[in-house]
């Protein structure tokens, strides 16, 4: 029986009767209307409802149609406007439709005319919301917070990640370096009952002993030479939120020994001091190497292990997902689109197969990186071949006759070298975290020219 | 006002709707109405002169006039009525074939006026238009919408006003 019962027609005339009977006949027709007799009324009106078109007057005294248009879109730029005029000239009707009216009506007009017009703009307009609606919800299902994955393996991870962020058990999260990580770990905590609360992240790897000892723990004053001062440790600071400990594989027995007995008694105290201060923080540990083979080889402690893997979960490799590799560059290039107050379009296809062609060891992060550089360097607002392909050294002619392998040495020796070896740096130029980066110059047996030849660790 | 085509209608509309019609003494068009540059009187101000003159017995007033009738932005309407409301309109002038050029024709003519006699009612029984190009509440811009309409309620439109004048029957 009724017809497009939930359109709200905003309509805004200075006289009466004309207000009266337009908004008479648009309710015949099912729709929801309201009149106002002047530009400001509207304006305060506006927000009152969520209105799907305004049908304006354009010549009414103080705040005429189009500058009430203007004020609209400053709020809502996306308003369906119709202007009325009872005086047209083309110049009036040329500057509402460049001032993005829908339409420009001189009255009177023709009923059949308003009527076809108001059904396609409200079919339109349903049509444009219900695709941004779905392509929300498509995102939404593929989103984790900042991960964003199609992949099944990734989305039971995603579910998994939900599911786990409601309790306070520990995860320990697997994945080669650049998978993200620290990002679930993030995004777990985000989810989480505790995402007001601070999110404390340790890296394990880049500190010796003593010294991540006291980043975890905290000192008193005096504790050891230095300790000029409280410290409060890591383990302090997150407080009720969340504890997330990355590269967990590469910390000492001695500190596995006492991070075991912090998660068995729920409480520690600081480097030197006596008073035992209880935690109430999640933890999360992540690591890229294999626990289990560390195990074997005694260098990770089983009890450990078992504490921390209350829930795993391994985030599988960029490589073994390759199917996120365009949805990947899609999100790098809306992301850098904003930082870099950039308008790139997207990926050409000779691009995009050159990205879904490599393996990625550097995983979501190289991949991030690349896209990075591809828009730095692009010139279009397409990215090309060009922009992908990485300068790797006077060799780049003969880059397709070679092993993976050999490119990778070829290239990571080309960074270092121009990075004077500093590994902080080539690390991040190449994408990869710094023991990824040691690890390669170990497996590679690669060594700084004309230095006498030594450990890197 | 062609008193015949008042007399059939009355018939007519009592028959359908199984009520009462009367026929009220004639009522002079507003001046006020009357636009001189179109030559056509403003529908949405007789309207607020027939409200002025409903008897307190009448449930409805329908008022029914040979006058070319239009709103001020629109070219013309055929009749207007107030949503929910007492009173309707419906002009004869554009129902008519000699308005096209044609010669004319008082069966199709009735016929045009009962749909719109009734599609005005409809509206003041709070019906808005209706998606079924078989009820006669199908909005109707010309008068080709008018003939292809149905000259009927559908169902659902039927039972919103039978349960306002408490009797009527579906054809």
């Amino acid at each position: 029986m009724s017809m497009e019962k939930s359109v709200n027609i905003l309509v805004v005339d200075d006289e009466e009767i004309v207000r009266d009977s337009l908004s008479g006949w648009l309710e015949e027709d099912g729709y929801n209307v309201e009149s106002v007799e002047s530009g400001r009324k509207a304006l305060e009106r506006l927000p009152a409802k969520n209105w799907d078109l305004m049908l304006v007057d354009l010549k009414m005294p103080g705040m005429d149609g189009i500058q009430l248009m203007d004020e609209v879109r400053k709020t809502h730029p996306d308003m369906l406007i119709i202007i009325m005029t009872a005086y047209a000239t083309v110049d009036t009707a040329v500057r509402a439709m460049k001032k993005g009216a829908y339409d420009y009506f001189v009255k009177p007009f023709n009923p059949d005319d308003i009527s076809l017009t108001i059904r396609k703009i409200v079919k339109h307009h349903k049509l444009i919301q219900e695709n941004l609606f779905l392509r929300k919800e498509l995102k939404k299902q593929y989103k984790l917070r900042d991960m964003i994955s199609k992949n099944e393996k990734m989305l039971e991870i995603f579910d998994l990640a939900r599911t786990v962020a409601k309790s306070s058990s520990t995860v320990l999260i697997q994945g080669e370096s650049g998978t993200g990580k620290e990002l679930l770990a993030r995004a777990i905590h985000d989810e989480s009952p505790r995402t007001d609360m601070p999110f404390i992240s340790v890296s394990c790897v880049s500190l010796t002993e003593s010294l991540l000892e006291s980043e975890l723990f905290g000192h008193e004053k005096g504790a050891f030479t230095g300790a000029t001062a409280i410290k409060r440790g890591k383990l302090e600071l997150a407080a009720d939120g969340t504890l997330f400990l990355d590269e967990i594989g590469d910390i000492s027995l001695k500190l596995q020994m006492d991070l075991l007995r912090v998660l068995e008694q729920k409480e520690f105290r600081r480097v030197g001091g006596s008073d035992v201060i209880a935690i109430n923080s999640r933890i999360i540990a992540a690591t890229n190497r294999d626990l289990k083979a560390a195990i074997e080889e005694g260098r990770f402690r089983a009890d450990l292990y078992y504490r921390l893997n209350v829930i795993s979960i391994h985030i599988p490799p960029l490589r073994d997902r390759k199917e996120d590799i365009p949805l990947l560059v899609d999100h790098f290039i809306e992301k850098f689109n904003i930082e870099m107050g950039k308008e790139i379009r997207g990926v050409s296809e000779g691009a995009m197969r050159i990205l879904m062609d490599n393996e990625w060891p550097g995983n979501a992060r190289e991949l991030r990186n690349v896209v990075e550089r591809a828009m730095v360097v692009s010139k279009g607002n397409i990215i090309t071949e060009t922009d992908v392909i990485r300068p790797s050294g006077p060799q780049s002619a003969n880059h397709w006759t070679k092993t993976l392998e050999e490119v990778e040495i070829e290239h990571i020796r080309v960074v270092l070298i121009e990075n004077q070896w500093n590994i902080v740096r080539s690390a991040q130029m190449l994408g990869i975290d710094r023991v990824t980066l040691y690890n390669k110059i170990k497996k590679h047996d690669m060594k700084k020219e004309g230095a006498p030849p030594k450990s890197v660790e | 006002m062609d008193p015949g085509i008042l007399k059939w209608i009355q018939e007519d509309m009592s028959e359908f709707l199984w009520t009462t019609v009367r026929i009220m003494p004639t009522m002079p068009v507003p001046p006020s109405s009357f636009e001189a540059g179109r030559n056509q009187y403003i529908s949405t101000k007789i309207l607020k002169e027939i409200l002025k003159e409903v008897p307190g017995n009448a449930l409805k007033l329908l008022g029914i006039t040979d006058k070319d009738l239009c709103i001020p932005i629109l070219t013309y309407v055929f009749g207007e009525a107030q949503l929910g409301g007492t009173a309707g309109i419906v002009s004869l002038a554009r129902l008519r074939q000699e308005f096209y050029g044609s010669r004319p024709d008082q069966s199709l003519l009735l016929e045009r006026l009962r749909k719109e006699c009734l599609h005005e009612l409809g509206h003041t029984f709070g019906l808005i238009h209706c998606s079924s190009k078989d009820c006669v509440m199908y909005l109707s811009n010309t008068v080709v919408d008018v003939d292809t309409k149905g000259r009927t309620f559908c169902r659902a439109c039927q039972a919103v006003v039978s349960s306002n004048t408490g009797a009527g029957r579906e054809e």
